[in-house]
């Protein structure tokens, strides 16, 4: 039994949206900004009225106070109570229960143990950073024992590293508490490290709800294509493994090797500013290095979009107009491309 | 909060110390005509020591402290009150708003005519006025904290199950202290020159009444005398409640 749905649910930007999210399952909502994510969520917890249905284990909850909904929600700007310290702003929910004070404390101090913050206990949020505020409020989402956990871009305004590492401790508490997440971001990269499904929001409908190979390798309307940036897909013909860890696969005229622990790969898909492109040979070792003939040049908003034929193949890569100005790639003109081998999605066979 | 330096105190306090030799000198040697209108400052301080070892200034003080406390706790108090109902229920808010808007400018001394009609020249006149000129702006600088409370505190506090009440107690009046406190200190000071005023009018007994008395005997020391003791308190009473709002506010307040 599905353990959230939402059946036609409008509010604001989002019309009749139906969505079915696993028990257990982290499920990530992608879309950009004004997409409607936020609002499923406030939909989710009730913290706004809304037309339509949700069920939480079959049951609906329409007329069920945020209060006694069972969901905990991680809100973007945190809403961690400023006048009062971590251990205070943690042990909030266990207080609002009625949970003996012994009984609290210990299960405020297991939480801060959880998310390495024990040392944090008497502070109070303004002396703390970012990334510890995060843990904070996720910490005080968590002391209630919530059934669902709403995550409304947890890692945001964190700097690339703080940020990974978050997600990854994140990932790690999620999968051993077994809650069901509702987890929104506008970071796809984000949402492929964390989801076990991926619901892509544009303008207020849900446009697509896949595995998150799904959605580079089967895209199913030109919207998600776009916000996966229109990846290469490329089938291999061959594959083979040459040391562990290490594949080379061949595609027609294209042989790459690739880091890679698995099977055979059958289908790779390379996001197009995953490729590098230049007028002139690129230093370096002749390896995921290919010549080719450029056949299109289309500008985008602040970049330029180009195909190169390679063989049979046609890889896009896509850079900024400021970089493509500085070379000079005509049609019908050779251009040489390297393969970034940072962002590759395989399908094995 | 910085610590001052003792060379900054210094130099605060110089401006002072420049003031009363200035203020002794004239008084001692009588540089301009019509002197008896300014004594020195030694004399201002021996009438200060004389008024208190004879039990007068004391009795008059004591008079105006039990005045301004009763009232002024009393007018907080109801103010408070008033303002977080006010700036918790929107329907109240709606109901209070237009005559709190209406009362709230009248300055606090405007209402003596009508009091002393209404209730008489008696010790309820000081403690009514300075109740007066203490409720309203608490009303108003309350409910305006109240209602500054950001909606997601609120919303945060309900989704980790928390009832109306411990919202309201938990989490928006200590968000809403600074604004109190706002209210608070302001009137504290105010009080202490309302309640001059309304004992210079009407009461017999008090620094005001006192100061009534000194400036029918031509007593310039003793209207000094007078005056500074209502400096200090005034500037104590804000101190006071500056100190309270420290204690318990300054850890986070300026965060929030």
């Amino acid at each position: 039994m599905p353990d959230i749905q939402l059946v036609g649910v409008t509010k604001h930007i989002c019309r009749d949206v139906h969505l079915e999210i696993e028990d257990k399952e982290i499920f990530v909502i992608v879309g950009t900004t004004g997409a409607g994510k936020t609002t499923l969520l406030n939909v989710i917890s009730g913290v706004t009225d809304y037309k339509g249905s949700v069920l939480i284990d079959g049951i609906g909850v329409d007329k069920v106070s945020r209060r006694k909904r069972g969901v905990g929600y991680l809100f973007q700007s945190l809403a961690l109570f400023p006048h009062l310290t971590v251990g205070s702003n943690i042990a909030f929910g266990l207080k609002a229960a009625g949970v003996e004070k012994t009984a609290a404390e210990d299960r405020v101090l297991s939480l801060m143990e959880m998310m390495r913050i024990k040392h944090l206990k008497t502070r109070y949020p303004h002396m703390l950073s970012g990334g510890e505020k995060k843990r904070v409020a996720l910490a005080r989402c968590l002391a209630p024992s919530p059934r669902i956990l709403l995550l409304d871009e947890p890692t945001s305004s964190l700097d690339h590293q703080t940020a990974k590492y978050l997600r990854n401790e994140l990932l790690d508490v999620l999968k051993r508490l077994e809650i069901t997440t509702v987890y929104v971001t506008h970071d796809l990269r984000e949402a492929e490290e964390i989801a076990d499904r991926i619901a892509l929001m544009s303008k207020g409908k849900v446009e697509q709800v896949s595995t998150p190979r799904d959605f580079f390798f089967n895209p199913q309307n030109e919207c998600v294509s776009e916000f996966v940036g229109m990846p290469n897909i490329i089938d291999c013909t061959q594959s083979r493994i040459l040391a562990s860890g290490l594949v080379e696969v061949v595609s027609d005229d294209i042989k790459m090797v690739l880091p890679y622990d698995g099977n055979r790969i059958k289908r790779i898909a390379i996001p197009p500013d995953d490729i590098y492109i230049s007028d002139a040979r690129p230093p370096g070792p002749a390896l995921n290095r290919f010549t080719g003939t450029v056949q299109e040049i289309t500008y985008l908003h602040s970049t330029v979009r180009v195909g190169v034929s390679i063989g049979k193949n046609t890889l896009l890569a896509e850079l900024p107009v400021s970089a493509f100005n500085e070379i000079s790639l005509e049609k019908g003109k050779e251009a040489h491309v390297v393969i970034k081998m940072r962002r590759l999605r395989y399908v094995e066979s | 909060m910085k610590k001052t330096k003792p060379l900054e105190s210094i130099w605060g306090m110089l401006p002072v110390l420049v003031f009363i030799t200035l203020w002794e000198a004239v008084g001692r040697f009588k540089l301009f005509s019509g002197q008896f209108f300014l004594p020195p400052f030694s004399a201002v301080l021996a009438e200060f020591y004389h008024l208190t070892a004879n039990g007068v200034l004391g009795k008059n003080f004591a008079s105006s402290l039990v005045r301004v406390l009763v009232g002024l706790c009393s007018g907080s108090a109801a103010g408070i009150f008033v303002g977080v109902v006010m700036g918790w229920r929107k329907v109240i808010n709606q109901a209070l708003n237009p005559i709190i808007s209406l009362l709230y400018p009248i300055p606090a001394l405007g209402w003596l005519p009508l009091l002393m009609l209404w209730i008489g020249i008696n010790e309820m006149l000081p403690i009514t006025i300075i109740f007066i000129c203490s409720f309203f702006p608490v009303v108003y600088n309350t409910a305006t904290g109240i209602r500054n409370v950001d909606r997601e505190y609120i919303l945060a506090a309900e989704t980790l199950g928390a009832s109306n009440m411990r919202i309201l107690f938990k989490v928006v009046i200590p968000l809403a202290l600074p604004n109190i406190f706002t209210g608070l200190r302001l009137e504290a000071g105010m009080s202490w020159r309302v309640l001059v005023a309304a004992e210079m009018v009407a009461i017999p007994t008090g620094i005001g009444a006192l100061l009534m008395q000194a400036e029918s005997l031509v007593r310039v020391d003793i209207i000094m005398v007078c005056l500074i003791v209502l400096s200090v308190m005034c500037l104590l009473f804000e101190k006071i409640f500056a100190l309270a709002e420290k204690r318990m506010v300054g850890r986070w307040s300026a965060h929030a």
